[in-house]
């Protein structure tokens, strides 16, 4: 069963099926159905902080230390409840730079400065090799262990033919499932989505594994865990370590390892590029910042039973690092033994695969593409099509890391325990932290203080955690840790300047960041940023203020369409290039009158378009450095940019208020236009009336002055025709008199400012009054007025000389209206509800159907004209009706036409509300 | 004899204007609308014909257009009087053939001054 070609059948079987899932992840992403688009899959990618190290290392840790291990997992915690402050921001800073790496997105923030992202990626290098040879370690040892136990593992050791060696064989398959999955395409900020899948995949591998060893020990060697902390309480020499003072550095050692976690689970390059590069929706973080520490927690729960357990089990239990694989061994669980080990694998393989990502785009973006751009002789900017180059310079770089990950390994990696090693990595990627976070949250961060504080930073490093290392490998004389160098012992790399009591990590933490964030702080202080710088600087503290942002040209520069279509072409390829340009069509008209693309002007937008593009695949600084060579022109300084910062704000602000505004505005608009309808028809209502006025005016004028004149130029008048002359002179002028009073009424009851005195009365006293002022002119016309009243009183409200006012008009209308012979009016008074009605009705010819309102319109009968009105008499004003009408509605009473009842005219009816409390209502 | 005819629907102003024709030496017929109006020219054949403009029925627009539309008719002279002050009316009456036209209130002395400056120069 522990044979070694089943194990190892095994075991590169395990890699087929990485092989195979990642296949399908890349399937799925091109068919649209993203594997990756989930939050789940990007919390558990993110659980590839847990390498074998956390597999292998973290019991050791327990057994050696206690519970001290566990902070290395409390950090990345409280870095992910930080998360959507933090890492939020650099998504979005990342997505609108198309940032590739973590030395691209430094290099980016400090004015796409070249020399800051080299500097970045060798230190990554340098920094992470010894972690990627730790893996490769830990997957000999657990081979060596499962292969040869109840044996030391240590016999199996390479033998120096490293061609027998199994790890390199590892790293070699891992070479190539990097190659094929992680170098698919050119744009590396484009996300890998097959090896996502399969490192999600690998992290529930290898969480199920230690589950599995962890409930097996508990559960299956122990009867649970009480029983298991009981027996283990019985060694009193166990009991110390479980106590948590038992840390290397004591309480400042746990701040210390808390830091350097909480730092590193950002800042390593397979953090950044989990956590940034690949994050395809900067929500998912939200699930990611409670589900990535349950899985922490998952995974380290039988961490303590597991050490204990080994502990107890004595040599048996070999190494601490190994006890996962020795206590199923122990006992005789070969198959359990073997999903440890693939567990362990998936760990180890997992980590190699995303570091090695990172880290050949680093090397290829920062370090190589910067140089070959640099080296004029190789006329790089001459060829063609560079995008192949690209890609194998990126290929080349993951041979050489992972071949340098071995060579480490192979040649010192034994020196070392595994948490050793991997906090010493640790220790590098946090000399980031300064510059990245600085440069997130404090715009004057420069270019210079960056690259002081990265150099200052990892030179304390290289002398406080990495020489040692090569010190206690034999490598260099031991005498360097006890003496100093050159035996100056202020210098001891491990007691710098003479400080004490720390372990040290703790030590070298603590002297490299105030080394480093001194350095940043100081040397910011003291120098200025380029144009660029400020507005990189400005776009980074601000990422989370501005989503506009990333669509806004920032170039002022100028440059032909043809000029940037080469470019792009030799870096991108064809289809890049056809599809960023197809983005940005000229407009019509300039496409219209030029035709090359030579003499057509880029447009901003589509030179910032091409950066971002260039910067995907070659990172931001050398992007740079090539648009800049065609580009003609400066990018905008920082005020310029945050003037566009400003005013995009205040723009989207002013179109909101501009919308609600226009809105406003379509509204009053609206308003004023049916206000304007409104005031012509009244206008041309107006002018009608003023005609009418002036032409009823004119009439009874014409007679009076005909008849002036006649009298003045005939003096042989007989007596008869002059006293009828004058007879017509004083009626016309009555007439004219009464024509002004009923205007004023009139224009009063229309500008309400018409008084009414209302009082209580008995209607049917008013209306005896009113006929009796109308009864001589119905005795002239021998009218017979015939009254029926319902009751003999009732009360009303109303201004007297108003109501007779509208009696008598109506009194004088049916008699002017009634038939010439045999003239009647009939006048009835009726109680319907709580009001009085009134009607007068006559025996004229009436008032056709849909003439009914009409004849309350003003000067009706003048233009109508189509009442026939008995001939010879003088005409009434057309106003009565009118008016009538106004002062019954001040009155609160109605009036109107009804066809006719009992005589066949004219019907007219007014109504007006009882008194209010009138008995003889409620009597009834 | 020289024959007017006057219209009006206002019986006092038709009064007055019967009153001033008379007193000039005229044959003067009366009418109260339109339609009394076409009826007494058809009839009559009057020389002139003093014409206001609202009347009841047919309008005394109407009455001119049908004057002018006969041949009978050629030499009827036409004065509308109205009391509408407008621009329009006044156009639109000389439009339609009247000879003069008069604002009511009138001066009764022009008025006869027109009325027989018209027949004399027709005649």
């Amino acid at each position: 069963m522990r044979s070694d070609p089943i194990i190892l059948i095994i075991a590169f079987g395990y890699l087929a099926l990485l092989f195979i899932i990642a296949a399908w992840g890349d399937r799925r992403a091109e068919k649209g159905r993203s594997v990756i688009g989930s939050s789940t899959v990007y919390a558990l990618s993110i659980a590839v902080y847990c390498t074998a190290w956390t597999f292998y290392g973290s019991v050791g840790r327990a057994a050696e230390h206690g519970p001290s291990f566990l902070l290395i997992y409390f950090g990345p915690t409280l870095a992910m409840l930080l998360g959507w402050l933090l890492i939020r921001k650099m998504v979005r800073i990342a997505r609108a730079q198309r940032i590739t790496s973590i030395a691209d997105f430094i290099s980016a923030r400090y004015g796409k400065s070249g020399r800051i992202g080299a500097l970045v990626a060798l230190i990554a290098v340098i920094g992470v090799i010894p972690y990627i040879a730790l893996q490769l370690k830990a997957i000999t040892i657990s081979y060596g262990v499962l292969t040869s136990y109840p044996g030391s593992a240590t016999d199996h050791t390479p033998d120096g033919l490293f061609l027998l060696d199994k790890s390199f064989w590892i790293a070699i398959v891992l070479a190539v499932f990097i190659i094929l999955f992680g170098t698919r395409q050119l744009d590396a900020s484009e996300r890998h989505e097959g090896m996502v899948t399969a490192i999600a995949f690998e992290s529930i591998i290898k969480l199920l594994a230690f589950l599995a060893v962890g409930i097996f020990v508990t559960f299956f060697l122990y009867s649970g865990p009480v029983d298991l902390f009981q027996r283990a309480a019985e060694h009193p020499e166990l009991a110390q370590s479980l106590s948590l003072a038992d840390v290397p550095g004591g309480s400042a050692g746990w701040v210390g390892l808390l830091v350097l976690s909480t730092l590193a689970f950002i800042t390593l390059p397979r953090q950044f590029q989990v956590l940034v590069v690949e994050n395809v929706d900067e929500n998912h973080l939200r699930r990611a910042s409670w589900m990535f520490p349950l899985y922490l927690f998952a995974i380290n729960i039988f961490v303590i039973p597991v050490a204990l357990a080994g502990l107890m089990l004595g040599s048996a239990a070999q190494s601490p690092d190994s006890f996962v694989l020795t206590l199923p061994l122990a006992a005789g669980k070969e198959v359990l033994s073997l999903f440890v080990f693939i567990g362990g694998l998936s760990a180890a393989t997992g980590m190699m695969i995303v570091e090695t990502i990172a880290l050949s785009t680093m090397i290829s973006n920062q370090l190589v593409m910067p140089m070959l751009l640099k080296m004029r002789s190789l006329n790089i900017e001459q060829q063609e099509d560079l995008s192949g180059l690209l890609l194998g310079i990126r290929r080349i770089a993951i041979i050489l890391i992972l071949f340098l990950g071995y060579l480490y390994h192979a040649l010192i990696g034994d020196s070392y325990s595994l948490v050793t090693i991997g906090l010493v990595s640790f220790a590098a990627a946090a000399q980031f932290a300064p510059a990245l976070l600085l440069g997130l949250f404090w715009r004057g961060a420069t270019q210079a203080g960056a690259a002081a504080g990265l150099i200052g930073g990892f030179a304390v490093w290289c002398h406080t955690l990495l020489i040692p290392g090569f010190a206690q490998s034999g490598w260099i004389d031991v005498s360097l840790l006890n003496d100093g160098p050159w035996g100056i012992a202020w210098l001891r790399p491990y007691n710098l300047f003479g400080l004490e009591g720390y372990d040290i990590y703790t030590h070298a933490l603590f002297w490299t960041m105030l080394v480093n964030v001194g350095l940043i702080v100081v040397v910011s202080l003291f120098t200025r940023q380029s144009n660029l710088e400020q507005t990189q600087a400005a776009l980074f503290t601000e990422a989370l203020r501005q989503d506009a942002l990333q669509n806004t040209p920032l170039w002022r520069g100028q440059t032909s369409r043809g000029e940037l279509r080469r470019l792009i072409h030799r870096y991108l390829g064809h289809r890049a290039t056809q599809r960023l340009f197809t983005q940005y069509q000229p407009d019509t008209a300039a496409r219209e009158t030029k035709i090359d693309d030579d003499t057509l002007t880029a447009s901003p937008g589509l030179i910032a378009s091409a950066e971002k593009q260039l910067a995907g695949a070659l990172g931001n600084s050398s992007a740079r450095v090539l648009i800049n060579s065609v580009v003609k022109g400066e990018a905008l300084d920082l005020n310029a940019v945050l003037s566009i910062l400003d005013t995009t704000s205040q723009t989207l602000e002013y179109n909101r208020q501009l919308e609600q505004k226009s809105k406003e505005l379509a509204r009053i608009g609206e308003e004023l236009r049916s206000a304007n309808d409104r005031l012509r028809e009244l206008d041309r209502l107006k002018d009608e009336f003023v005609a009418m006025v002036s032409h009823e005016l004119r009439t009874p004028l014409t007679s009076i002055r005909a008849f002036a004149e006649i009298l003045r130029d005939t003096p042989n008048l007989n007596d008869e025709k002059k006293a009828h002359f004058l007879d017509v002179i004083v009626r016309e002028s009555e007439r004219l008199s009464r024509l002004i009073e009923e205007i004023l009424d009139l224009a009063r009851l229309e500008s309400g400012r018409m008084t009414l005195k209302p009082e209580r009365l008995d209607l049917v006293q008013a209306l005896h009054q009113s006929i009796d002022a109308v009864a001589r002119l119905y005795e002239e016309r021998s009218i017979e007025l015939k009254v029926s009243l319902a009751r003999d009183c009732a009360e009303v409200v109303a201004d007297p000389d108003r109501l007779q006012q509208v009696m008598i008009n109506l009194l004088d209308n049916a008699r002017k209206f009634a038939s010439t012979q045999d003239g009647r009016v009939n006048v009835t008074l009726e109680v319907v509800g709580h009001c009085f009605r009134l009607s007068v009705e006559d025996n004229g010819e009436g008032i056709p159907e849909n003439q009914r309102e009409l004849v309350f319109e003003k000067f009706h009968q003048v233009e109508q004209g189509s009442i026939t009105q008995p001939k010879g008499r003088p005409k009434g004003t057309g106003l009565g009706l009118p008016i009538c009408r106004g002062i019954l509605a001040h009155l609160g009473g109605r009036l109107w036409v009804e066809d006719p009842e009992n005589l066949g005219g004219a019907r007219l009816v007014m109504e007006l509300p009882c008194a209010p409390d009138q008995r003889v209502i409620t009597q009834e | 004899m020289t024959k007017v005819l006057v219209v009006d629907d206002e019986p006092n102003i038709l009064l007055s204007l019967e009153f001033l024709m008379e007193q000039a030496g005229f044959d003067v017929f009366t009418a109260d609308d339109g339609e009394t109006a076409l009826e007494v020219i058809d009839r009559e054949r009057p020389d002139l014909v003093l014409l206001d403009i609202s009347l009841p029925g047919i309008s005394g627009f109407d009455v001119l257009e049908k004057i002018r539309s006969s041949d009978d008719f050629k030499k009827l002279q036409v004065i509308m009087l109205t009391a509408h002050g407008r621009e329009v009316e006044r156009e639109k009456g000389l439009a339609l053939g009247a000879d003069d036209y008069i604002t009511k209130p009138f001066s009764t002395q022009a008025l006869v001054n027109k009325v027989r400056n018209l027949l004399n120069e027709a005649g």
